[in-house]
């Protein structure tokens, strides 16, 4: 899913800034990274109660932190020319990303082996394996990892509808526009809003529609959130019924790229519209469906609002998906520290399981080509 | 690729109207049949994607007995009523009084447009021009070249919120910026960043490197080239980032619960603390519910084309 490098390269004439700009250049970024470091000394100085200078919080840094990234953009204009230029567009972005992601992250893996916790005592100190100790002895963390591979799944059933219905909306229908729409809308609502609209209101065992149809069909006290197994599938429902159609959006965009004459070939070869699938369509669309399947388990992966909004993890944390179960770690016990451990855990599980994902599919895909 | 996705859908249309003719002799009957069946699907899949927001609009208008007696349609079998939208102050009879329940979420629902903005034009900014750099040169940062800057973007796609949210929550605290509305749209942003530069980059590459040429040789830099040939080229594209931004931020709901408060608080969180409440009238909570859906309603009725855009960007190669 990674982007290729194609299109063509602009080609720039490389000029050379004068010596005169490459040292001015040289000497705002030495200035800026000294200001950055001296503003570092001085914060930590402060918040360690060396020294009192003052500060009530980091924003200084922060600030040192901007003029510092401002002065590393002029260093690259006035020292590299056209080719600091050049580089100037992707440095914002990679700065801010840096700074977003690293920081956090790594401190993360610090919080992580701590055991901080909001509400306990006001000092927090590092307690080596202990959250991971805790981790492997608990119950509700295995369980949500089970329950994340019957989400997964459930993706699998997802893109067979998806499937269906973006062969519907390719077929020669009137109206086509008004279903797209139609189609689309789930996915433009907030999960928090579906978790009221169709978890506590259309699902409610008294009022709700759905279980009004239910006694109808004979299920005399219908309860969607009850029973581990019914929640677990209502929850994922409720999923499909807001991300089907993003599926159906790839999956139609794939179907309308299929070339036409393949189709048109078979066609007066008299092939029924069942072979047509199974020999042309199916094949030809495996690497839109892959990518879809797999953006979709990526997302999936992160499930949370809709289990945190409807059933809160319950029954029993049968619903519970990680990040719930992670949040209500944080919610109920302020356990900031065993928080982070499970995330980070988490992170590593979810990297090692996309890196087979994707070498499987396209391990997969080049068996099938 | 708009150009190929028109060029399709004529395709497709003119397949259409050849098609019929040529086969009509072979089965009229399976083929009506199976026209019925399409319909038939289609039509149960409109009524399963429409009827939660049917059920919304118009619990919204509900009292409590219509909603226990199971009564569905207005008029025929319960008269409207204004008790949901008055509960919020957006009835007719209150919206000319001062109501405090208006103002509160008139502050969620401000504070959801700030941010979502904030967030998505920063995105924009940020990823376009990354997208644009990607798209055009060749980079070298140490052992890093463009595959691999293109690959750490996109792999901000794969962390989910919770590894980043407790970090977060301590950071923000450190740097005063928890619940305050620029620390959400700093998230935020990050949020998206992988999504613009993938939607844009997909964009750039469309537009051949020829017209910047031109452009260079008339005496612009790069940056003006940029700013004033390819991005008016590429305003589909940004058209489309910048609304997908939006409909993901609007609808964020991790962090904003985790880190704002009293002043920051998105609708969602709003929402979702009413839900928690077990004495909640139904009629509210529509109301409630209809209102911080409705703007994205109306998005994805009458800017669907660009959704659609944005997220099959990529795909069409």
């Amino acid at each position: 899913m990674g982007l290729s490098v194609d299109g063509g390269k602009l080609e720039v004439l490389q000029t050379h800034p004068s010596d005169a700009s490459a040292e001015l250049g040289r000497w705002v970024f030495r200035l800026a990274s000294a200001v950055l470091i001296l503003v570092g000394v001085l914060q930590i100085l402060d918040a360690t109660g060396v020294a009192d200078f003052g500060l009530t919080d980091w924003r200084p840094f922060l600030y040192a932190f901007l003029l510092w990234s401002v002065a590393l953009g002029a260093h690259q204009v006035l020292t590299r020319g056209e080719a600091g230029q050049q580089a100037l567009f992707v440095l914002p972005g990679l700065l801010f990303t840096l700074a977003m992601v690293i920081f956090p992250t790594l401190f993360g893996l610090y919080i992580a082996f701590t055991n901080w916790n909001l509400n306990g005592a006001s000092s927090h100190h590092f307690n080596g394996l202990d959250n991971l100790i805790t981790l492997w002895n608990d119950a509700y963390f295995w369980n949500a990892l089970g329950n994340m591979v019957f989400y997964v799944l459930s993706v699998l059933v997802q893109y067979a509808i998806a499937f269906g219905l973006a062969l519907l909306l390719n077929a020669e229908i009137r109206a086509r526009k008004f279903f797209r729409v139609a189609f689309l809308l789930p996915f433009m609502l907030s999960p928090v809003a579906v978790s009221w609209m169709i978890g506590k209101s259309i699902m409610e065992n008294r009022f709700g529609p759905a279980a009004t149809l239910a006694r109808y069909l004979g299920w005399e006290d219908p309860a969607f959130f009850t029973s581990p197994w019914i929640a677990r599938t209502s929850i994922a429902l409720m999923d499909g019924w807001v991300w089907i159609p993003f599926m159906i959006i790839m999956l139609l965009a794939g179907l309308q790229a299929l070339p036409n004459d393949v189709k048109e070939a078979a066609k007066v070869d008299g092939a029924s519209a069942w072979q047509m699938f199974k020999a042309i369509t199916f094949p030809l669309m495996l690497p839109a469906s892959m990518t879809a399947i797999v953006i979709r388990i990526i997302f999936e992966l992160k499930l949370a609002d809709i289990v945190i909004n409807v059933t809160a993890g319950g029954p029993g944390g049968a619903t519970d998906t990680v990040s719930s179960y992670i949040y209500r770690v944080y919610r109920d016990r302020s356990d900031i520290g065993y928080g982070t451990t499970i995330a980070e855990v988490y992170l590593i599980l979810i990297i090692i399981f996309i890196t087979l994902l994707l070498k499987a599919t396209s391990r997969y895909m080049r068996k099938m080509v | 690729m708009e150009l190929g996705q028109l060029s399709a859908e004529v395709a497709i249309r003119a397949s259409a109207k050849g098609r019929p003719r040529e086969h009509a002799h072979s089965g009229d009957l399976a083929r009506a049949g199976g026209r019925v069946f399409i319909y038939a699907a289609l039509i149960v899949w409109t009524f399963i994607a429409l009827f939660p927001l049917y059920w919304t609009f118009t619990t919204a208008f509900k009292l409590g007995r219509d909603v226990t007696q199971g009564h569905m349609i207005p008029w025929v079998d319960f008269a409207p009523s204004w008790k949901g939208w008055q509960s919020l102050g957006l009835s007719p009879d209150s919206i000319f009084q001062s109501w405090q329940s208006r103002d509160e979420f008139v502050k969620r629902f401000v504070n959801s447009i700030i941010v979502s903005l904030g967030a998505s034009t920063l995105a924009l900014a940020l990823g376009s021009t990354v997208a644009y750099g990607l798209s055009r040169f060749n980079y070298r940062f140490g052992r890093w070249g463009n595959k691999d800057i293109s690959f750490f973007f996109l792999s901000q796609l794969i962390l989910p919120p919770v590894v980043l949210a407790m970090p977060f929550l301590v950071l923000y605290k450190a740097l005063a910026l928890l619940d305050t509305r620029i620390g959400l749209i700093l998230v935020y942003t990050l949020m998206v960043l992988p999504i613009v530069i993938w939607v844009m980059r997909d964009q750039f590459d469309t537009i051949p490197t020829e017209i910047e040429q031109a452009a260079l040789v008339d005496g612009c830099s790069i940056w003006g080239a940029f700013l004033r040939v390819i991005l008016p080229i590429a305003l589909p594209g940004m058209v489309a980032a910048f609304i997908l931004s939006i409909v993901l931020c609007w609808n964020e709901y991790f962090f904003s619960s985790l880190l704002t408060g009293f002043d920051a608080q998105t609708l969602p969180v709003m929402v979702a603390s009413q839900t928690g409440s077990q004495g909640i009238n139904w009629w509210s909570m529509a109301a409630l519910s209809t209102a911080a859906i409705l703007p994205l309603v109306l998005i994805g009725i009458f800017l669907e084309r660009y959704i659609v855009m944005g997220l099959t960007a990529g795909s069409g190669k």
